[in-house]
């Protein structure tokens, strides 16, 4: 019943969640949610605010704690034990709605304080690596910048190679467009649609219709801290099942 | 819907690793190192606290609060001579301290308002001035005020010379004294008239929301308020024949008969420290008559709100609601600045503790009073304060 | 500039900060925009005219500045200046021997030298500070003890003045700033017995006055220490004082701590950093820096509550001028000698403040 060995066999899922439950006090915010993602799957989460969609994938990274049901990552359980929860952690990255870089460190500082303080790396290597992804995201030039003094679509992309400088095998996204202005969301999707090409597993709670039909394997609507609906793109879109995904589509997509 | 798989309600049993390594296990064992390292320290304190004591034949225990002091204190608000016991003149040393402390709350809030309204006057020459004394009354050693207070005392003329303030008291080298009503029973009465009106003031008030709120009208009940906390102790005054014969002060031989006097120590100290906190008080007042943005008077304007409604409505509550809590704190670090009375002699808590401590050699029992009063006095404000905060707080998410 | 776009009317003057307003516009906006207000300005005026007179013709005009009578200064009618002049030796160093005397100077040349480089943002790095403490504490120890190098032994209740009121403000921030950071983590900690421990600590030694704490310092403190340890009084009271302050910076500390939004936390947690990284490298400079006003005004504050060692017999300056205001010779012109004193604290005060407001602007500039 547990899976706390971390063999995998191949085709088994890299993300797998079973019948999680989450309380915030009397409140339940997650009922028995169920997910499985494959290695270099893209799921896309969305529904509307207060369905739990955030609260499941930062369950996923124990930045909130499931209270029931089972989380496993790569074949290892996320339970309480400090081991397991920094195996995981080191597993995945995570991009945040508000970015959430260190004001006080230059984004080269940003990029790299992970890498040498967890992953011991030589600060010449962790600044080549750093470098290496701030290329990926097209801003190689502000290394030396301070976070606020870049735009916010900068910011966050900023803050997406942090996470990849961990090298990460999956990547969660918890709304990483919803704090930017319209303008700046163009940039920030290109980036994440380029990772998503290169084979990165990811998990990206966001209202952007357009990327989870260019880049969905699997969309799942989440409602009431429930999981009301899953299917791939062609059919969430074009035929969904549900009433109140019907109904969210509408409303969504009418603007 | 509550219904959770069981298979996953229980977790499977652990091994040794497993809650080795768990979160909550290590939660526990970190809690439980800190609280034992503190419980011995404790105890390792305690011991050889008991230990010394022992070693050096000291008493222990508060035993010695009964015995008789054997000590005279210069100046006491209740009966006290050296044949009381201890216990009676640490009281004797509370009341001074709370006697030089209500002093010293009225002058520094009259001063530092004064000063905390000038601060922001939009006369730049007040202005400038306000600013000048609360930067150097904020940086200079409350101790060294309070001294240098004493020493201007102390170099007044005596009572003889005594500087005449206009025929209404002289200040000496002896302290202050002043011209005071002749003591008449009217007074208490006029007192509980005061009480009385002020707490009328308050019920007019609590009625005067009710009928706006049944009716819609709006019924001012400030100057009836005011009226009746003035008016009612001049009526009891009046009832009792207008008793007005005041005791002037007059030179005497060495000193001054009539008025009443406040000792050089009890003038020194006040104005020490009073001034001091005044510095904190303007600039605590400056801060409140800011924190009201310019746009709340403007958006009160908009709905023609009357002035003197903005101000009661708009102004007045989000200003209190800045300046209380640092105010409330002002007076107990003034009341606690009052222990350092013992530089001029003045027979505070602290002043009389230390005496008691050096006569009868139990220092941590003598210190562990004087701590408690003042903790006592910390703890009950701060709570006073914590309630107040929770009535006034605005309500945000 | 002057051209008006159609949504504005022409008559709104554009906004130019840099544009001076004619001295009579000044007069008029900030001294006599009404009647009341003139009168009110004229009023003032005229106290404070007479006040400023009254300190020059008492403090220069009439001024005795040097004299080593005190008859001269008796008949004089302004201040006697000639009294810090005359006295100025035991004022500054107390009780220290007056033939040492010297060794003190150089200790605060050395004590001014340090700390001013080593406030120095370009300075910092500790390839330079460590040996730089390193050397001043050795000198300054040598220098203040003696007992090596053909100096003479001066124990610590010799020590006295200006010096004195240094160290042990130094030693207050030195060791009170770490305390401080601790009880204020603590106070935050996820773990509630240290949240306990904390906020009892915190809260009995701020609820109670300076004073009580200096006296558990020279009389309880002795007790606490199995028999035959000692230590020496001048560092138990900077220890009273230092634990003191740690208290009060504790709080604004925890202010600090507060206002770092929950995302902090979480991006560091998502890189897999333990606890004391995330303490240490993303959260204490963030607080540290914004929390910076408060900690200088408790900073100052702690060179001020020096001042309290008078109760205790300690020497320092301020100790050392009331014994010498003693002097019946001299006793007469104790504002003289305060206002000296005054006038150092205000100094230090206001170098501090001033430094306090430097490092806000680098920060605000991004240099630090």
């Amino acid at each position: 019943m547990t899976k706390s060995t971390s063999t995998l066999n191949a085709g088994d899922p890299v993300i797998s969640l079973h019948n999680v439950s989450k309380w915030y006090g009397q409140f339940q915010c997650l009922h028995n949610v169920s997910l499985d993602v494959g290695k270099g799957e893209r799921v896309v989460v969305c529904g509307p605010s207060g369905s739990g969609k955030s609260t499941l994938i930062r369950c996923i990274n124990r930045l909130e704690v499931h209270q029931e049901g089972q989380i496993v990552v790569k074949g290892l359980e996320m339970t309480d034990n400090i081991k397991s929860i920094d195996a995981i952690r080191r597993n995945i990255g995570m991009v945040f709605q508000n970015f959430n870089l260190f004001p006080h460190l230059t984004v080269l500082e940003n990029l790299t304080l992970g890498p040498t303080l967890t992953r011991q790396m030589k600060k010449a290597d962790a600044d080549e690596l750093a470098m290496h992804f701030l290329r990926k995201v097209r801003i190689p030039e502000q290394a030396q910048k301070y976070p606020l003094q870049l735009s916010g679509g900068q910011q966050q992309r900023v803050a997406i190679a942090r996470s990849l400088c961990m090298e990460p095998e999956i990547m969660l996204f918890d709304e990483p467009t919803s704090a930017l202005d319209p303008e700046m969301i163009k940039e920030v999707l290109d980036t994440m649609i380029e990772l998503a090409q290169s084979g990165m597993t990811m998990i990206v709670v966001t209202h952007e219709m357009g990327f989870a039909r260019t880049v969905a394997d699997n969309v799942v609507f989440m409602a009431d801290g429930r999981k009301i609906e899953s299917a791939p793109p062609e059919e969430f879109f074009g035929n969904p099942r549900e009433e109140r995904t019907r109904a969210f589509l509408d409303q969504i997509l009418k603007h | 819907m509550l219904d959770a798989n069981p298979a996953y309600r229980q977790r499977p049993s652990r091994r040794m690793r497993d809650i080795l390594y768990s979160e909550s296990f290590r939660t526990a064992i970190y809690q439980i190192a800190l609280a034992g390292a503190v419980g011995l320290l404790g105890l390792f304190l305690y011991q050889n606290v008991i230990e010394n004591l022992q070693r050096q034949n000291i008493a222990t225990g508060f035993g010695f609060l009964r015995e008789i002091s054997q000590f005279e204190i210069g100046e006491t608000l209740i009966e006290y001579s050296s044949r009381d016991t201890y216990f009676r003149a640490l009281v004797v040393g509370l009341l001074n301290t709370l006697k030089v402390s209500a002093a010293g709350i009225v002058l520094a809030t009259l001063v530092g308002f004064c000063v905390g309204i000038a601060r922001v006057s939009n006369n730049w020459l007040l202005q400038r001035i306000a600013t000048g004394y609360v930067e150097i009354v904020r940086n200079i050693p409350v101790i060294l005020q309070v001294i240098f207070w004493a020493a201007v005392i102390r170099n007044l003329p005596a009572p003889r010379q005594a500087l005449d303030l206009w025929g209404t008291g002289f200040l000496s080298n002896r302290g202050l004294t002043v011209a005071t009503p002749a003591s008449d029973p009217a007074h208490l009465w006029m007192i509980l008239a005061f009480v009385a009106g002020v707490a009328l003031m308050v019920a007019g008030d609590r009625w005067a929301k009710r009928h706006r709120e049944a009716t819609g009208r709006h019924v001012d009940i400030l100057w009836p308020g005011l009226a009746l906390i003035v008016g009612l102790p001049l009526l009891v005054w009046l009832a009792f024949g207008a008793p007005h014969a005041i005791s002037f002060p007059e030179r005497k031989g060495f000193n001054f008969a009539g008025g009443s006097t406040v000792s050089p120590e009890f003038v020194a100290l006040m104005t020490g420290i009073s001034l001091y906190a005044s510095g904190f008080i303007a600039e605590i007042v400056r801060a409140g008559i800011q924190a009201t943005p310019k746009g709340q008077v403007e958006a009160a304007r908009s709905i023609a709100l009357r002035p003197r409604f903005i101000m009661r409505y708009v102004v007045l509550p989000q200003a209190l609601r800045v300046i209380v809590p640092p105010l409330t704190s002002q007076y107990v670090s003034l009341i606690k600045n009052s222990s350092i009375a013992v530089v001029v002699g003045y027979p505070d808590l602290v002043n009389i503790g230390n005496t008691v401590m050096n006569q009868t050699g139990q220092a941590v029992e003598a210190i562990a009073v004087m701590m408690l009063v003042y903790l006592i006095v910390s703890l009950v404000t701060s709570t006073l304060m914590n309630l107040y905060n929770r009535l006034v707080a605005i309500k945000e998410r | 500039m002057t051209t008006a776009s159609p949504q504005f009317p022409a008559a709104l003057p554009a906004y130019d900060p840099l544009a001076r307003i004619s001295a009579g516009d000044w007069l008029k906006k900030n001294l006599f925009g009404s009647v009341w207000q003139g009168l009110l300005t004229l009023i003032t005026a005229a106290i404070f005219l007479r006040f400023a007179w009254f300190v020059l013709d008492w403090g220069v005009i009439n001024a005795v500045w040097y004299t080593s009578d005190p008859d001269v200064c008796r008949a004089a009618a302004g201040a006697c200046w000639a009294v810090i002049v005359e006295k100025h030796r035991p004022m500054l160093f107390g009780l220290y021997p007056y033939d040492e005397h010297w060794r003190l100077v150089l200790m605060m040349a050395i004590y001014l030298v340090t700390i001013v480089v080593s406030l120095m943002p370009r300075n910092w790095n500790l390839r330079l500070l460590v040996p730089l403490w390193v050397i001043a504490v050795v000198s300054i120890g040598v220098l203040m003890f003696g007992g090596v190098l053909g100096l003479r032994y001066v124990p610590t209740s010799e020590w006295g003045g200006l010096p004195l009121t240094m160290l042990l403000f130094t030693g207050t921030v030195l060791f009170g700033m770490p305390v401080a950071v601790l009880l204020a983590l603590g106070r935050r900690s996820p773990l509630p017995v240290a949240r306990g421990v904390s906020v009892v600590f915190i809260e009995a030694l701020r609820g109670v006055p300076l004073i009580t704490i200096l006296f558990v310092a020279v009389n309880v403190f002795p007790l606490f220490l199995p028999a035959g340890v000692e230590v020496n009084k001048l560092l138990r009271i900077t220890i009273g004082i230092a634990i003191f302050f740690a208290c009060y910076q504790a709080e604004v500390i925890r202010g600090g701590l507060q206002a770092i939004p929950r995302g902090q936390y979480e991006a560091a947690a998502s890189l897999s950093l333990t606890y004391w990284q995330t303490t240490r490298r993303i959260i204490l400079p963030q607080a540290l820096r914004i929390c910076l006003p408060a900690i200088t005004n408790h900073i100052i504050a702690a060179m001020k509550n020096t001042s309290f060692v008078i109760i205790i017999g300690l020497f320092d300056i301020l100790t050392a001028t009331t014994a010498v205001m003693q002097d019946p010779l001299w006793r007469k012109f104790y504002v003289e000698a305060y206002l000296f004193v005054a006038g150092v604290y205000l100094f230090f005060g206001y170098a501090l403040s001033l430094y306090a407001r430097k490092v806000e602007g680098w920060i605000a500039s991004g240099r630090i």
